[in-house]
C-alpha cells in the first residue's frame, strides 16, 4: 500500500475493475442514486464554494483596485496591479530572488540530505529506529513553532549559536534572523531542520519497497554499493522520486510560515507568499495588489501541480 | 509485501530493513558516528529549549544562557499558562480541529467511495479537481475568502462579528475544504483496493449505497482511517495560516497562530517564550508516542501530500 498509493502509477492499475464496475450500476435504484447524489454533492459543493470560486475570484480581483471596505468601492484597474507589482513594488523582485534560492536549496541540500538519512537508516545498522525518531521529530512540529526554536538558537544575546561562538553579549554577536544579508540561509537552515525528516520517511518507504533481488542482481554482476544504489535502486525509486521533487517544488511556493513569524517577510526575508499575506492584512489592505501577486504564485505553481496530476492520472482518464 | 494490496499501516510504519533481504551484516561503525553526530546536531535545538524553559529569568541573568547552575524550576511553564493565555489557545485549538478532522473524514470517504466503487462520467475529472485543489498555496484563494468571509452575513446570535470572520466556523470550513481533497485521493485509492466483490455480493442481497458505504467499505478502510485521522489531527493542530487571516480576536485563536503572539508579547524574555514553545510541542509528542505508526503510515500513503 505505501508504494502503491504514493505512486503516481499505481490509480491505473484500477482501471480494469473500474470497467467491470460500470455494468452494476445500471441496477441502482432512484433511492440508491439519490444517496449517491448527496455523496458526491456535498464534498463537490463544499470544494467549489471554497476553493474552485474562490480560485476565479483571486484572479478577478488582481485586475481591480480594492481596500476591501465596501463591496461597491471594487473598481476595475485593468492590468495596473501587475504593472505596479513588476515595475514598482521594491520587494517583488527581491521575494522570487529569495523564492528561488529557496527552491534551490531545498532540492540540492534539504532533499538530499533526507534521502542521505533514509539510506543511511535502511542499512542493517542497530538503533535505526531510534534515530528515525530523532529526525522525524521536527516534522511533527509546525513551521510557527520551528521558525521560534531556531529563534532561540540565533538570538544575539541569549541564542546557543552566539554563546558557543563566543560572539554573544558583544559587539561582534550575529543576528542571525536580523542580518539582512545571512537571515534568509539562517531560515533555510531551519526549514531543512524539519524538511530533511520528511523526506527521509517517504524514501524510507521507497527503499523498502524495493525488490531484494534487484540488489542480489546487481551484486552478483559486481556492482559496487554506490553503484548499485545509483544505477539501480535510485531509479526504481521513480515514482517516490516524482512525489518528492513535487513536494519540494511546493513547500517552495508555500514557503510563508518561517519569515512571517521571524519578522513577517521583511528585511532580506521577503517571499512571494508572505507579500500577498502583508496586502490582505493590516490597515492599507491593497487587495487588488495582493491578488496580483497571489495569481503569478498561482500560475508558477500549476506547473508542478499539472506534472504530478498528469503522471498520476495519465492512464486512467 | 508489494504483492498485498491490503496492507495495513502497521506494515508500512516499520521501514526498518528486515533480516530476510538476506543482506550481509556489515560493522557500521562510520555510519554510528555519522549519525550519532547528525541526532545530536537535530536534537540540540529542542534540548536547548527545553533547558532554557527550566531555567528562571533571574538566573540567566545573573550567569548567562549559556551557563549551568542556579535554580532549575517550572515557574516559566506556569507563568506562560497564567499570563499568555495558553489554556485558551489549546482549548481554541480542540474546538478547531476535532470538527475538522470528522468533518474532513466523513466527507472525503463519501466522495471516495462513490468515485472508487461506482463509474461515471465525471468521477475521475472530479478526483483531479479535488486532488489539485489541495495542492494550492492556500495563499492564492486568501483575498477572496477574506472578503466572503467579511461581507456574508450572519446572525449576531452565532457570530458576534455579524459575518465569518472572527469565527471558528471560517476555519473549519476552510481546513476542511483544504484537506478534503487530500483525503479523497489516499481514501479513493485504497477503497479501489478492496475487492469488487464485496460490494456485488451485497448488491445482490439488496442492500442499498448506503449501508454498503457504512456496513460495508467503511469498517475495511479502518486502517487508512486511523493513519488519516492522526496525520490530519496533527495537519490542523499545527495549522498556521487561516487562523491567521481569519481570527482578529486574540481570545479565539488556536496555539499556534496563538504562540506567535507569545513571542510578540514577551519578546525579549527568551525562557518564557521557550517554555510556550515547549507546551504546544507536548500534545504533537503524545499523539506522536501513542499513535507513531499510524502517523507515519499517513505521511507515507500521503506522498501526494505539497
Amino acid at each position: 500500500m505505501s508504494t502503491q498509493v504514493a505512486s503516481p502509477a499505481a490509480p491505473a492499475s484500477a482501471k480494469q475493475p473500474a470497467r467491470r464496475r460500470g455494468g452494476g450500476s445500471h441496477k441502482l435504484s432512484k433511492g440508491d442514486k439519490g444517496v449517491l447524489a448527496v455523496m458526491v454533492g456535498i464534498p463537490t459543493l463544499i470544494q467549489l464554494v471554497l476553493v474552485w470560486i474562490p480560485l476565479v475570484l483571486s484572479i478577478a480581483l488582481s485586475f481591480t483596485r480594492w481596500n476591501a471596505l465596501a463591496l461597491s468601492d471594487i473598481k476595475s484597474a485593468g492590468l495596473s496591479n501587475y504593472d505596479f507589482v513588476l515595475n514598482n513594488y521594491p520587494p517583488f523582485w527581491p521575494a522570487v530572488e529569495h523564492n528561488i534560492l529557496w527552491l534551490l536549496f531545498l532540492a540540492v541540500v534539504a532533499t538530499p540530505l533526507g534521502l542521505f538519512l533514509a539510506v543511511l537508516l535502511d542499512q542493517n545498522i542497530r538503533g535505526s529506529r531510534i534515530y528515525q525518531s530523532v529526525f522525524f521529530t521536527p516534522v511533527m512540529l509546525s513551521l510557527p513553532l520551528v521558525a521560534i526554536i531556531w529563534q532561540l538558537m540565533y538570538a544575539r544575546n541569549e541564542g546557543l549559536i552566539n554563546n558557543v561562538l563566543g560572539t554573544a553579549n558583544g559587539p561582534n554577536a550575529i543576528d542571525w534572523f536580523g542580518d539582512s544579508s545571512i537571515n534568509l540561509w539562517a531560515a533555510l537552515i531551519a526549514a531543512t531542520w524539519r524538511h530533511a525528516g520528511y523526506i527521509m520517511v517517504l524514501y524510507l518507504a521507497g527503499l523498502k519497497g524495493i525488490d531484494p533481488s534487484l540488489r542480489e542482481a546487481a551484486a552478483i554482476d559486481g556492482a559496487s554499493s554506490s553503484q548499485t544504489f545509483f544505477r539501480v535502486v535510485f531509479p526504481s525509486m521513480r515514482p517516490i522520486n516524482i512525489v518528492v521533487i513535487v513536494i519540494t517544488i511546493i513547500e517552495a511556493l508555500r514557503a510563508f510560515d518561517i519569515v512571517y513569524v521571524i519578522n513577517r517577510g521583511t528585511n532580506g526575508l521577503e517571499l512571494i507568499g508572505a507579500l500577498v499575506v502583508q496586502n490582505l492584512v493590516g490597515e492599507g489592505q491593497v487587495i487588488g495588489v495582493g491578488s496580483a501577486l497571489a495569481v503569478m504564485l498561482l500560475v508558477v505553481s500549476l506547473v508542478p501541480i499539472t506534472f504530478y496530476l498528469a503522471r498520476t492520472f495519465r492512464r486512467e482518464d | 509485501m508489494s504483492s498485498n494490496t491490503l496492507v495495513t499501516p502497521d506494515h508500512i510504519a516499520n521501514p526498518i530493513p528486515v533480516e530476510t533481504r538476506g543482506r550481509v551484516k556489515k560493522r557500521h561503525t562510520g555510519t554510528h558516528l555519522l549519525l550519532i553526530a547528525l541526532a545530536v546536531m537535530w536534537l540540540i535545538p529542542l534540548l536547548w529549549t527545553l533547558y532554557t524553559a527550566l531555567r528562571p529569568k533571574a538566573e540567566t541573568d545573573k550567569y548567562g544562557y549559556f551557563s549551568v547552575g542556579g535554580v532549575y524550576n517550572f515557574d516559566n511553564f506556569s507563568n506562560a499558562w497564567a499570563q499568555a493565555g495558553l489554556g485558551t489557545y489549546f482549548v481554541n485549538s480542540v474546538i478547531i480541529t476535532v470538527p475538522t478532522v470528522l468533518l474532513t473524514l466523513l466527507f472525503a470517504s463519501m466522495m471516495a467511495f462513490a468515485v472508487s466503487r461506482f463509474s461515471w462520467r465525471f468521477n475521475i475529472t472530479l478526483l483531479i479537481m479535488f486532488t489539485a485543489g489541495n495542492l494550492l498555496p492556500p495563499q492564492v484563494l486568501a483575498a477572496p475568502l477574506f472578503s466572503m468571509f467579511k461581507f456574508i452575513p450572519l446572525p449576531l446570535s452565532i457570530s458576534d462579528s455579524g459575518n465569518f470572520l472572527n469565527t471558528y466556523y471560517s476555519v473549519i470550513m476552510v481546513n476542511t475544504a483544504f484537506q478534503i481533497g487530500f483525503c479523497t485521493f489516499v481514501l479513493s485509492n485504497y477503497m479501489k483496493a478492496l475487492p469488487q466483490e464485496l460490494t456485488e455480493a451485497a448488491l445482490v442481497d439488496g442492500a442499498g449505497v448506503w449501508k454498503q458505504y457504512y456496513t460495508i467499505v467503511m469498517p475495511l478502510c479502518r486502517p487508512a482511517l486511523a493513519a488519516l485521522a492522526t496525520l490530519e489531527v496533527i495537519f490542523i493542530y499545527n495549522e498556521f495560516f487561516w487562523p491567521l487571516l481569519f481570527i482578529q480576536s486574540g481570545s479565539r485563536l488556536p496555539i499556534t497562530t496563538g504562540i506567535k503572539n507569545l513571542q510578540g508579547q514577551f519578546f525579549s524574555d527568551y525562557n518564557l517564550i521557550a517554555a510556550g514553545a515547549t507546551f504546544t510541542i507536548i500534545p504533537t509528542l503524545i499523539i506522536y508516542l501513542l499513535l507513531q505508526r499510524h502517523f507515519v503510515a499517513g505521511l507515507t500513503l500521503g506522498a501526494s501530500k505539497g
